[in-house]
């Protein structure tokens, strides 16, 4: 079955980095491209443009998706650039520190915008995906999660629930040619990463960090129509890290 | 606006949603079950969803457990609405 007309995707967290990657790589798929974000403005803007330069179609949305219903996000969305049939969970926050010392506030910050929101977003997407019998969710977890990083068991607990969430989400609807997947980057450069800890090339086997278009790839490939029989399954894109 | 909710509208609407999820039209009947009719939970989450659009009446994975028959499907839809 091939992509319905006006296809829209809506990619939150997307003025920059990865998100941002994320929907330039979905517009050149020919998707119309709703580019979610919380508070940068001009990045978000520079997302749509650097898509309106290239012959795409793109618009900038504010909303925190961490606040409660987004279904006044999707109404806009599809009054003004048509259905969402591919909704990219990328918008993630961190507030780290150790377990020991990690207060509730940070831990319910992360759960909240990194799972929460991505369950609250999806179960709204997925009314017109499953209705339409075609659509795309992709959830942008973390290597995270699937392995250990000190300091970050709230993202690790949200990450680890992001992909349990996609391989459940994915055999329910699977008949109704929603798929579900998720990808899992391994340290790529952009302002959540720029501190890295030294030593860190060493446990990549590529030897390089990666970059967001990296990201970008692999989301746009589960998003297409090429990959309407991958379901439920998370695409590691670290480099080899977790191989 | 959500349509008035009668039990003869619900039935319509019922009787007219589940052909799409591949029920024979001539198998349905208030008696039948679901399960006879091979109607599985994401048809039926489907359905509340059609019904919820038509009607403004929302149920929830709890309420859908709980239904067998088609008659309890049309009868919880008007006494939500009640």
């Amino acid at each position: 079955m091939s992509r319905p007309e006006n296809a829209t995707a809506l990619v939150t967290g997307a003025s920059k980095g990865i998100g941002s990657a994320i929907a330039k790589a979905l517009a050149a798929d020919g998707w119309n491209v709703a580019v979610n974000y919380r508070s940068d403005e001009d990045g978000a803007n520079a997302t749509v443009k650097a898509i309106e330069d290239a012959g795409g179609t793109a618009k900038a949305y504010q909303a925190d998706v961490s606040n409660g219903a987004p279904d006044e996000l999707f109404k806009q969305v599809e009054d003004d650039l048509g259905p969402v049939i591919a909704l990219v969970n990328n918008a993630g926050v961190t507030a780290d520190g150790l377990a020991l010392q990690l207060d509730d506030e940070a831990w319910d910050k992360v759960i909240g915008t990194n799972l929460t929101a991505a369950f609250r977003l999806t179960r709204r997407a997925m009314r017109p995906m499953i209705k339409a019998r075609y659509g795309r969710i992709v959830n942008v977890a973390s290597v995270v999660g699937p392995r250990a990083n000190a300091g970050q068991s709230n993202y690790a607990a949200a990450k680890a629930g992001l992909i349990g969430m996609t391989k459940t989400v994915a055999a329910e609807v699977a008949r109704r040619g929603v798929t579900v997947n998720a990808v899992a980057p391994g340290f790529i450069e952009t302002d959540m990463t720029k501190d890295l800890p030294e030593g860190v090339l060493d446990v990549i086997p590529a030897r390089r960090v990666g970059t967001p278009e990296d990201v970008a790839a692999a989301v746009r490939f589960l998003a297409s129509e090429d990959a309407g029989y991958v379901t439920g399954t998370t695409l590691f894109v670290d480099g080899g890290m977790s191989a | 606006m959500a349509a008035t909710v009668t039990p003869e509208a619900v039935e319509k609407t019922v009787v007219e949603a589940l052909p799409q999820f591949g029920v024979d039209e001539s198998q349905i009947s208030r008696d039948a079950t679901f399960e006879e009719l091979d109607v599985d939970s994401l048809d039926l989450a489907e359905l509340s969803q059609i019904i919820e659009d038509e009607y403004g009446v929302q149920l929830k994975g709890d309420d859908v457990g709980k239904i067998k028959t088609v008659g309890d499907a049309i009868d919880l839809v008007v006494s939500r609405a009640g």
